[in-house]
């Protein structure tokens, strides 16, 4: 459970204003999209979230947790994948999970266990022991959020988890989400790309320049809207089509 | 923190590009390069002062008596080339002796009778061949001097008002010093290039491929991500450090040192001697190249600020070898600087001053955990963190 009130960043000393106002919830057991064109905050809201940048103002709780406060506790308590999904070339597939493993505090044998059941999930059985040196884009990803969900969080964070990656790919990714989201987690991704939003999510909350303009289910947002489909009304909430192609 | 060593040393461990040139090329080279020269150059200096003599000379029928001193000591006359100038010009000849006509003449009136040695003395490696030359000529001029005072009844001592004698205190342990003077800039560039390719790899590297911002998500406080890098660079900087020393001690023990007069007093008592003192500079070096690497955004970027702070572990080194000068305390207690003073009074044999020992580990691991310290807040500024912002 995400909680976010009246969050703000500031760059280059509040010249640059990424992230103003915005207030959202996230509920366990649903998806909760955060769309918005490129550059409209949705990255910088996440990495205040999982406490790599201070915010300027504003309340968050994860759990009932502040990460403010509480840095160290809201890193275990949170999974993320980052839009930096960088491996360590020289390692295996393994190695690169169970080193993440290690730095949450897990001993030996529950990390093997684990790898073995994410090695399942995710399909990875044919490549969990390779170099990650030439891994495609695809491969990569899965080992980012095998590595991320080691400790199997309750809350997880992605940042546009499907950049990238080819459509068979994206599809076992939904797939893999709509499990995360059976099993009680809170799960909250950003992504530009309506139909990831449409085909994937509970709650929709769009940003745009750094503010939330609406927040709800995809009925609520028709609605609102007063338009039929959901690109129509994502441009009309908006206010503009500007970087939505990118 | 440990976790992170321990990956980041797995991580280096398995590029055998890093272990071939930090762990294997780095140390060994220089020991090894070091010992074939000196060798090299030695036997050349005494190839050199033992060999035949071979002096072409121009007029030699105007000196008899001279060129018969000369081969009775050994000295094979040659017929004169064409053109003396040209052949010394051209290096065919490094030195030719030129009899001029006149020579006779002055010399039956007793005054001084001119002799001309025709060399290039810019051309380093003709200085033996010059002196050995003079000497034989002032001896020469020394024994007729002699005789013609001599014959007026004149004792000769009386053109010797001084006589001087050097009373040499140097031991061969000490002459062995002067050779290993370059010996603490070697140590220095050892332990800085031991910890460049990993203080590079765990931070800009780690930035370049973009794995930074998912590792610092980790629940661990950022000083102990980087302590744990830092760590790691120090261990390589220390293993670099090891095995160039041990390096050393073997490859100066080829060294043909009773021919050259010396002793090196560097064993192995020594050089654990040395790793001690410098121990303390691994830690330095690793956390100023970490520092220093954090703030490039790739690999590349990071080397070229390396280039730069690579001379600074030279500065003191170099110093110290254009300006010997004696060791005084205030030295000891300035990191780098205290090594190499030190590292050089090890080498000569000197008796270890504890007081110096001390202050200079003290100050050295003083300033290394200060810059240990700065490079464990530099994860807490976001700038360091994203590849892209």
């Amino acid at each position: 459970m995400i909680e976010v009130q009246g969050l703000r960043k500031t760059f280059n000393k509040g010249k640059v204003v990424a992230v103003d106002e915005v207030s959202f919830s996230a509920r366990d057991g649903q998806i909760t999209g955060l769309l918005g064109p490129n550059g409209a905050g949705k990255t910088t809201t996440l990495r205040m979230l999982y406490t790599l940048l201070n915010p300027d103002a504003g309340q968050m709780r994860i759990d009932g947790i502040d990460p403010a406060a509480e840095p160290l506790k809201v890193k275990r308590a949170l999974g993320v994948v980052p839009d930096s999904r960088g491996l360590y070339d020289r390692l295996s597939a393994r190695e690169n999970i169970r080193y993440y493993g290690r730095l949450q505090g897990l001993d030996k044998a529950t990390i093997d266990q684990r790898i073995e059941r994410m090695a399942g999930v995710l399909d990875m059985h044919e490549f969990i022991d390779r170099k990650t040196n030439g891994f495609s884009q695809g491969q990569r990803v899965k080992v980012a959020i095998a590595r991320a969900l080691i400790h199997e969080p309750r809350t997880v964070l992605l940042d546009e988890p499907t950049n990238g990656l080819d459509v068979m790919t994206t599809r076992a990714l939904r797939g893999f989400l709509q499990q995360l989201k059976r099993e009680g987690r809170c799960v909250v991704l950003s992504t530009h790309i309506m139909q990831e939003v449409a085909a994937l999510c509970d709650r929709i909350v769009i940003i745009a320049k750094g503010r939330v303009v609406a927040e709800g289910t995809a009925d609520e947002l028709l609605r609102r809207s007063g338009r039929d489909n959901l690109e129509d009304a994502f441009v009309q909430l908006i206010g503009s089509d500007e970087g939505l192609l990118a | 923190m440990m976790s992170v060593f321990a990956k980041e040393v797995l991580d280096n461990f398995r590029d055998r590009r890093v272990i071939l040139n930090t762990l294997i090329l780095g140390p060994l080279l220089g020991p090894v390069i070091f010992a074939v020269m000196i060798s090299f150059m030695t036997q050349q200096a005494t190839e050199r002062m033992e060999a035949p003599l071979e002096l072409p000379v121009i007029g030699a029928e105007n000196a008899p008596a001279l060129i018969g001193y000369l081969e009775r000591e050994g000295v094979i006359i040659k017929d004169p080339p064409e053109d003396p100038e040209g052949a010394v010009r051209r290096e065919e000849e490094e030195i030719v002796l030129r009899i001029p006509a006149d020579f006779g003449s002055a010399w039956r009136a007793g005054q001084p009778a001119p002799l001309e040695l025709i060399a290039d003395q810019s051309l380093r490696y003709t200085g033996t061949t010059i002196s050995r030359v003079r000497g034989y000529l002032n001896r020469y001029a020394g024994q007729i001097s002699q005789a013609r005072l001599q014959l007026r009844g004149v004792h000769p001592d009386i053109t010797r008002p001084l006589q001087i004698s050097v009373v040499d205190l140097s031991t061969p342990e000490s002459r062995g010093g002067m050779l290993l003077a370059f010996l603490p800039y070697f140590i220095m560039i050892t332990v800085f290039m031991g910890s460049m390719h990993m203080a590079i790899d765990t931070t800009a590297g780690e930035r370049e491929r973009r794995s930074l911002e998912p590792l610092l998500i980790n629940p661990l406080p950022r000083w102990q991500i980087m302590a744990g890098k830092l760590l790691a660079t120090t261990l390589f900087a220390l293993l670099t450090l090891a095995l160039g020393l041990v390096a050393f001690v073997v490859a100066m023990g080829f060294l043909p040192t009773a021919d050259m007069d010396m002793a090196l007093n560097l064993d192995f008592r020594v050089a654990a001697l040395a790793f001690a003192l410098v121990a303390p500079v691994a830690l330095l070096a690793a956390a100023l190249l970490t520092i220093l690497a954090s703030f490039a955004k790739s690999f590349r970027e990071a080397q070229s600020y390396m280039g730069m702070v690579i001379l600074v572990p030279m500065i003191p080194s170099f110093w110290i070898m254009i300006d010997p000068t004696r060791t005084e305390t205030w030295m000891t207690l300035v990191p780098l600087l205290s090594q190499n003073v030190l590292i050089l009074g090890l080498v000569r044999g000197e008796p270890l001053n504890m007081a110096w020992i001390g202050m200079s580990l003290a100050s050295t691991t003083a300033l290394a955990l200060l810059l240990a310290a700065i490079a464990g807040t530099l994860y807490n500024r976001p700038k360091l963190i994203f590849t892209s912002d």
